[in-house]
């Protein structure tokens, strides 16, 4: 075991982990943080991604000690109290939510795209789109969600100028 | 981006409904955007025991011993189960019950579980199951449907009784096919060949299991099913039905992967009975691919013959299904691969020979389209040839075969609405087909092609006299509605139309009515998310339960207003009524009565219940506390039974439905000659759905549904060497992403249907089926090459665009 030092959601945290835990176990296991998913532990479906340091990351392939002093995102820090990010509220409105297992995931990535760019293009997009396997939508409407959210995002941006 | 699409009612006529046919989001869209849904794996029960099985590593062999006492010994185990532990076996259809729990002096298939052990931590767990000794006496498997069917001393499964390992074997006849064949203006025939592939639904599958001091048993599960696990799990585990209490909680999809009872669900179980202790298992990606029950491996010939006056004349259809080592659903696979070619076109002369075999491979079962995808890929490349051999349009053809509404199907299918003229018609229209087909450059193509497919199946897995679904509803003090239903929402949204069923009929926004779904505790039956059952069958029980409890709430209202209450016709015999969504379909006529649905005659909405005749109205609330008056709860039930269907011949109630879907489905391919890549442009979807219930939920099913046909019609296939899986990944197993889907355009083709509710019908799987044909025959029309081999790779158009290139000049 190691003491692990990161930050979660803006929470400072101290834990002792074991070496081969990955951090997806860390979130989910340790910290009861369940909304980032496992869908394969193998890096090939994204539904584990969180937000290291700015950058979308699957946690499943991470060692958890590797984080050490990382500044960490999970889902259920993307909200502000109640206050949903334009990218949940485009996607509950655009019906891009179906069994919703792949939901973080894809909220993680277009949040991360949008702060880099907040109008971006269809390949941009679908590039976002494609770090997540969905099976339930067939990805049109979570493309149009990201597009509804990058003109919120763009007018809000537009409103606070 | 037109992002007027949330709309989506196509400019359909609302009826002036408040919530139905609007577009609404699931109801649960928001835990599970903020990462609050809690799945089967989410689920944080007190110091659980962490279950893994062993699984066997060949695919065909005697156990002649396993020796589990080194595990045992290792500290922090639990406990350990090998198939002596399990007596009976079990099977999702009573008439194959043929799987056990753990393998039993034998193995099937590679991957199939022959121990499982339950330890404090998943890495002690992990270590026990290295420390397990089995010893196995190889034997020679069978890894094709056609050495299946070869004689055999050694079947896999001798308690049938038969010298080979045929599963099951349909023949049916219907009409006059001689004659059919010689009606024709052309007849023509091919074989097909298609791959087996996988649900793919992104939630492993988990199990969790608590136990109280008294033994009694509660078992959240990833399930489609709780009703049927519920008892094949006292049946498994030899303990009554009461001590069980299943719950599904949120679901990472299903698509027919998860409609079976399975193995690590009776070993979770049995481990917390033997232990005392909670447990919990989760499927690495891996698990989910061995135990598979995907679509099955298909080898098919058909003949069609189809006159330029007549349509089709007739389908001669002789196939072997892939089942893999065990039943599962395969016995109604085998009936729906003959069966569903009864629409959506008239076909007078028929006949269908499928047989399913069993082989040394994780089984196959019900996928998305159950039974009808393959033989309709056949069908509808072949109705596609004909009409190249006469010079005649394909999808003006199509038009004059459809059934017409409220008839017979020549084995006895009762069709009451289609839509499908009126959206093929559109789809014509809106895709600028005349322009197109047969006149784009080479690489570019246009195909057509129409499904037809089962809303909800008539007759129970398991025959009994009960409703098919059943809803409780009640009404609190406070005005909150509650809907208790059995339904299983497996992310089709499926709590969400329970609740716009509620809030409809009793005037209530859908924020007033509170869902409590798929627990075998508190809800009543409901028999599952399959056969795209649920908005037909629970959707018309939640209907009518609130129907009925809008006449306790008049009735209250009119005591108060010191008002003589409305009469009801047939009081006494509601759901036999209510079924018919109140209306009466004349069959001779083609009549449908008027949809009095709740006419009494008041308005409830914004809080008020209002006579119409009288202007003069109570709250909602008063008349809910004057309901609440006599027995301290306000509460109804209503159900669902499917109207009796049917011809008397054996094999007559498979395929039986009390109504049908209808689709119409073109695409716009371009075809790479150089890398032989195929890429779908454009996808026009026009799917009979009846009424949509919610725009929004069936423009995401027809979405998805284009998905995945694009996977099995481009890519995905599962790949086994001597019944070793290949590719058990998301690596290696490719569904398509967001790159290779469409741009998809919806056309309304609705109907009205006469007994859904509020005249709606399936949208979850009858999209699929059409998707594929429709993708091929476009390829056709840019390339000029048939291609009878699904997933059409790459290499295989190279093989035959070259193939084409060799007779062209050989000409």
């Amino acid at each position: 075991m190691k003491l692990l030092n990161l930050t979660i959601n803006g929470r400072d945290i101290t834990k002792a982990v074991s070496p081969g835990m990955t951090l997806l176990d860390f979130l989910r296991d340790e910290l009861n943080l369940t909304g980032t998913k496992n869908g394969c532990d193998k890096g090939a479906c994204g539904c584990c991604s969180v937000m290291i340091d700015g950058k979308p990351m699957l946690s499943c392939l991470m060692p958890a000690l590797e984080a050490e002093g990382a500044v960490i995102t999970t889902i259920e820090g993307i909200a502000k109290g109640n206050n949903l990010h334009p990218v949940q509220e485009a996607m509950i409105e655009m019906g891009a939510i179906q069994c919703g297992f792949c939901t973080p995931a894809m909220v993680i990535n277009g949040v991360h795209m949008l702060a880099e760019n907040n109008n971006p293009g269809n390949d941009e997009v679908k590039e976002c789109i494609s770090a997540t396997v969905c099976r339930c939508t067939g990805y049109n409407s979570i493309e149009k969600a990201m597009h509804l959210a990058a003109s919120k995002m763009r007018e809000a941006a537009r409103d606070g100028s | 981006m037109d992002h007027k699409m949330t709309d989506g009612t196509n400019g359909y006529p609302g009826k002036g409904y408040k919530v139905i046919g609007k577009p609404v989001p699931l109801i649960d869209s928001r835990a599970k955007v903020m990462g609050q849904a809690l799945y089967t794996d989410d689920i944080r029960l007190h110091n659980p025991l962490i279950i893994k099985i062993l699984r066997s590593p060949c695919a065909s062999a005697n156990i002649l011993s396993v020796d589990s006492s080194a595990a045992l010994a290792l500290s922090g185990v639990k406990g350990v189960l090998t198939g002596a532990d399990f007596k009976n076996s079990f099977g999702v259809l009573s008439i194959s019950k043929d799987e056990p729990a753990i393998a039993r002096d034998r193995v099937r298939y590679m991957g199939e579980p022959v121990a499982a052990v339950a330890a404090e931590t998943s890495e002690i767990a992990a270590r026990a199951l290295r420390l397990i000794k089995v010893d196995y006496e190889i034997t020679d498997g069978v890894f094709n449907s056609k050495e299946a069917l070869k004689p055999t001393d050694q079947p896999l499964h001798p308690e049938l009784n038969k010298k080979n390992n045929l599963h099951k074997e349909i023949l049916q006849e219907f009409g006059d096919l001689d004659q059919g064949f010689a009606d024709a203006d052309v007849v023509v025939k091919k074989r097909f060949r298609f791959a087996s592939i996988n649900h793919g639904f992104t939630e492993p599958h988990a199990t969790q299991v608590s136990i109280d001091n008294n033994g009694n048993i509660t078992v959240y599960s990833a399930t489609q099913v709780p009703h049927y696990l519920h008892m094949a799990m006292a049946e498994v585990l030899e303990i009554p039905e009461h001590n069980i209490r299943v719950i599904k909680p949120h679901l990472g999809g299903g698509f027919g992967g998860k409609s079976d009872p399975f193995p690590h669900e009776m070993i979770a179980a049995k481990f917390a009975l033997d232990s005392g202790r909670n447990v919990k298992i989760k499927f690495d990606r891996e698990e989910v691919f061995f135990s598979h029950h995907g679509r099955h491996q298909t080898d098919l010939t058909m003949t069609l013959g189809y006159s330029r006056e007549k349509g089709i004349t007739a389908i001669d259809l002789d196939t072997l299904i892939d089942g893999g080592a065990y039943g599962s659903f395969g016995i109604v696979t085998t009936y729906y691969n003959g069966v569903l070619l009864q629409g959506p076109y008239k076909l007078p002369n028929f006949r269908f020979h499928v047989q399913r075999l069993y082989t040394n491979k994780p089984m196959c079962g019900a996928m998305r389209g159950h039974g009808g995808v393959n033989p309709r890929f056949a069908s509808e490349v072949l109705l596609d040839m004909a009409c190249a051999e006469l010079g005649l349009d394909p999808a003006e053809s199509r038009l004059n075969m459809i059934h017409k509404e409220n008839t017979l199907t020549t084995n006895e299918f009762r069709v009451t609405s289609v839509g499908l003229h009126n959206g093929l018609t559109e789809s014509i229209k809106r895709t600028r087909w005349k322009e197109k087909h047969g006149k784009l450059p080479f690489g570019k193509g246009i195909g057509v092609a129409c499904g037809f497919f089962i809303s909800g199946s008539a007759l129970p897995i398991h025959w009994n006299k009960l409703p098919a679904s059943t809803v409780r509803m009640t009404i609190d003090y406070d005005g909150g509605v509650t809907v208790y239903s059995g339904a299983a929402d497996i992310g089709q949204g499926s709590d969400t139309m329970l609740a716009q069923m509620a809030a409809e009929v009793l005037g209530q926004p859908l924020e007033n009515i509170k869902i409590i779904s798929a627990d075998t505790r508190t809800t009543p039956v409901d028999l599952g998310s399959y056969s795209s059952r649920v908005t037909f069958m629970a959707g018309n029980a939640s209907r009518n339960a609130a129907i009925r409890m809008r006449r306790i709430l008049i009735e209250a209202a009119c005591e108060l207003l010191e008002m003589i209450p409305p009469k009801y016709d047939r009081p006494d015999a509601p759901d036999n009524f209510f079924r018919q969504g109140g209306r009466k379909p004349d069959f001779e006529q083609g009549f449908l009565g008027p949809n009095p649905d709740y006419t009494d005659g008041f308005i409830i909405e914004d809080g008020l219940i209002r006579s119409k005749q009288h202007n003069a109205s109570v709250t909602y609330l008063d008349a809910v506390a004057k309901a609440l008056e006599f027995g301290g709860i306000l509460q109804t039930s209503g159900t669902y039974r499917a109207p009796k269907l049917g011809g008397k011949f054996k094999g007559a109630g498979a395929g039986l439905s009390p109504s049908y879907s209808f689709t119409a489905f073109i695409v716009e391919v371009t075809v790479d000659p150089e890398t032989g890549f195929i890429k779908v442009d454009k996808a026009t979807c026009a799917h009979d759905c009846g009424f949509p219930l919610n725009p929004l939920t069936v423009r995401g099913q027809i979405e998805g549904c284009i998905h995945m046909g694009l996977g099995q019609a481009l890519m995905e296939e599962m790949v086994y060497d001597n019944g070793a899986t290949q590719n058990p990944s998301f690596l290696d197993y490719k569904i398509p992403s967001a790159f290779e889907q469409p741009e998809v355009d919806i056309v309304p083709a609705y109907s009205d249907d006469s007994e859904g509710p509020f005249g709606a019908k399936e949208a979850g799987e009858g999209i699929l089926a059409p998707v594929i044909p429709a993708i091929a025959n476009a390829v056709y029309d840019a390339v000029g090459i048939r291609l009878t081999q699904l997933p059409m790779r790459p290499d295989r158009v190279l093989a035959a665009l070259a193939k084409a290139k060799d007779k062209e000049a050989a000409k």
